[in-house]
């Protein structure tokens, strides 16, 4: 398992349409399970908009990104790079 | 027998048609245990299939009717709808408590709809709502029930429901569709935007009426004053198909001066801005051709929440107005709460005269960190388009300089932050008191602009409730002293090189924009649909001769004599004749 850290920069978190975005593109990352856990230490499975909502994601939250699987370094990469070029 | 009630009107128009109640009706659960577990979750996963085809359907007729934007919304309820851990979470309520598919599915949408209301936040509210919206539909279909919708409506409907869904607004069969109204919502609720985007008159927050109605039924709408009538006379109909027919009428005249520039036979131009309550309203400022925002009334933001919106939500809401506005100013006020407006969770004392007493910027002063909220958003908005900040009820100088300290303390918070504003953001102020107005010269040495607030300056010069309905008649901004006061505001804001506005009713009442333009006002701001309608009126006017006009009717002794010699001014300048004084 590979785990990063990554600080929320777009305004609106990972609510509305880039809430969505971020789990579509999680649903792209083929063979490798995600999960994101908030400040709170609260985790959840990154493909499902319920539990990515349920976290409350906001500009500034940092979130602890897990990724195990196949290509599990470079899914979390790519997860970071998403997250920072996310826009509103 | 004619029932008259009233509720908000959310969409502007008049119409005259036929009841259609929709009313689905609720669903009643198979609460039995299952027989074959395997098949309830063949059921479910058949059902979602049939359900993800029809949102995608729905998206595609919304993004035709409506904009590619608004259908985006569906993108987000197809995700929602195929959400993997709820469907497991559901096959295993099935598996576990041996129950059928539709109702370990409305189970499972309680045990999510309870973990997104734990999040404080707006938005994950109202996706609580769209859960509900996409669970109905996933359950009628697992029961093999016909899913009742609007597409097909009978001619001249007039649709009366308790609510409508984002699906059903979009599903809307616009050709037989002539109004709709709502027993619950408010201004900012969805049907409410929807309404305005597709130009249907709407009435929302009825009331229960759908148990006193039949289909078919005679019903009138008025979404300009949110009247309703059921079941009207002859005699109700003939006077509505009047103004039904006047209103349709000056609408499309008017049209093709939305997005014309103000400026009189004389070449001056007067910029003609529209007042919102939020960024909903937005829709209806483009579509007429605003030249900006003279009045964005911040308080339903801080009204439509239960707790004090967050600098965050605040900042989202003022940039959504910003960016829309393209460049074109925007005037945002600060809370102005108290009076005859309420915060739920905001303690106020019972006081004898709360129009005298703890409201607007006296509260924020008091309780500095609401303003330095409001502030901070307001600044960090200023970096996404022309804002200018503006404060109400200020009697005081030591007040516009307290208010001045503290936004100046907020500019000094972001610089170290790092975080960017529009340095030269102007601050104003409202013109509502009498003791501004005799010192308009002083304030304007040290506001950056002023608005007239028309209503309250009436209530206040001529000590008279504006909400008691029996002084209503001396509660009247054309008694000559509101005109003076007027008057001595704009000469003090131009002595100092000010601009002024005027943000009150006044401002689009046809009546007086000949004399408020002869006084010298520099910008008009009104409710959005009156924007073609003043732009029309000035672009007929001459300065010197609205100057000559105001002139005379300074030295008129009553407001019904004013009235009278508008009402002439304009009876001529219709006929094209000049009045020499």
């Amino acid at each position: 398992m590979t785990k990063g850290q990554v600080t929320i920069q777009n305004e609106t978190g990972l609510h509305a349409r880039p809430g969505n975005e971020f789990v579509t593109f999680i649903k792209t990352l083929t063979n490798c399970k995600v999960e994101i856990e908030n400040e709170a230490g609260k985790k959840v499975n990154a493909s499902s908009l319920l539990k990515v909502l349920s976290l409350g994601v906001k500009k500034g939250s940092i979130l602890t990104v897990y990724c195990d699987g196949e290509n599990e370094e470079e899914a979390l990469k790519k997860i970071e790079e998403f997250l920072a070029n996310l826009k509103d | 027998m004619e029932k008259r009630i009233t509720g908000i009107g959310v969409s502007p128009g008049i119409a005259i048609g036929k009841i259609y109640i929709f009313n689905p009706k609720k669903i009643e659960l198979n609460k039995c245990p299952c027989k074959d577990p395997e098949q309830e979750k063949i059921k479910l996963l058949e059902a979602r299939n049939k359900t993800r085809e029809q949102l995608e359907k729905i998206k595609e007729i919304a993004s035709k009717k409506v904009s590619e934007d608004k259908a985006v919304i569906f993108d987000a309820h197809i995700t929602l709808l195929e959400d993997e851990d709820l469907l497991e979470e559901v096959n295993n309520i099935i598996s576990d408590d041996k129950v059928a598919a539709d109702y370990a599915l409305s189970k499972g949408i309680e045990i999510y709809k309870q973990i997104l209301s734990e999040v404080e936040d707006e938005y994950l509210r109202e996706r609580v709502n769209d859960l509900t919206d996409i669970a109905e539909r996933w359950i009628r279909n697992i029961r093999g029930e016909k899913i009742l919708d609007l597409s097909a409506l009978p001619e001249n409907s007039i649709v009366v429901a308790r609510d409508l869904t984002p699906s059903d607004t979009a599903n809307l069969d616009l050709d037989n569709t002539l109004g709709f109204i709502t027993e619950i919502g408010g201004r900012t609720s969805h049907t409410s935007i929807m309404a305005r985007s597709l130009e249907i008159p709407a009435v929302v927050g009825i009331g229960e009426i759908i148990n006193d109605i039949k289909n078919e039924d005679i019903i009138i709408l008025n979404g300009n004053t949110g009247g309703v009538i059921i079941n009207p006379t002859e005699q109700s109909i003939e006077e509505c198909e009047k103004l039904k027919e006047e209103f349709d009428k000056k609408r499309a005249l008017l049209k093709e001066y939305a997005h014309r520039d103000a400026i009189s036979k004389d070449g001056t131009k007067i910029r003609v801005y529209a007042n919102i309550g939020s960024p909903a309203d937005l829709g209806g400022v483009l579509k007429n051709g605003a030249d900006g925002i003279g009045l964005y009334r911040t308080e339903f933001l801080f009204m439509e929440n239960t707790n004090f919106p967050t600098e965050d939500e605040q900042f989202k809401a003022y940039k959504e107005v910003a960016e829309a506005m393209s460049g074109h100013t925007v005037t945002i006020r600060t809370m102005d709460i108290g009076g005859d407006k309420y915060l739920p969770y905001l303690e106020m004392p019972k006081e004898e005269n709360p129009a005298l007493g703890w409201r607007a910027l006296r509260i924020c002063l008091d309780r500095p960190a609401i303003i330095k909220t409001q502030f901070r958003a307001l600044l960090r908005a200023s970096a996404f388009g022309k804002i200018k900040v503006m404060l109400p009820m200020i009697v005081s100088i030591e007040e516009l300089r307290k208010a001045k300290n503290i936004f100046n303390e907020c500019k000094l918070e972001l610089m170290k932050e790092n975080i960017a504003f529009n340095e030269a953001l102007e601050l104003g102020m409202m013109i509502e008191t009498p003791s501004v107005v005799f010192r308009a010269e002083a304030f304007a040495r040290e506001a950056d602009f002023f608005s007239i607030g028309t209503n309250d300056l009436t209530q206040y010069t001529l000590a008279s409730d504006r909400g008691n309905e029996k002084i209503a008649s001396i509660c009247d901004p054309y008694n000559p002293s509101v005109l003076i006061a007027i008057k001595m505001a704009i000469d003090g804001a131009h002595a100092n090189g000010i601009i002024i506005s005027m943000c009150g009713e006044l401002a689009g009442d046809l009546l007086a924009v000949p004399l408020l333009f002869g006084l010298g006002l520099d910008v008009f701001s009104m409710s959005a649909i009156s924007v073609p309608e003043v732009k029309k009126m000035i672009i007929s006017l001459d300065k010197s001769e609205c100057a000559m006009l105001a002139k005379r009717v300074l030295t008129l002794s009553t407001a019904e004599e004013v009235k009278a010699e508008l009402l002439r001014f304009l009876e001529m300048h219709e006929r094209g004749e000049t009045i020499s004084y």
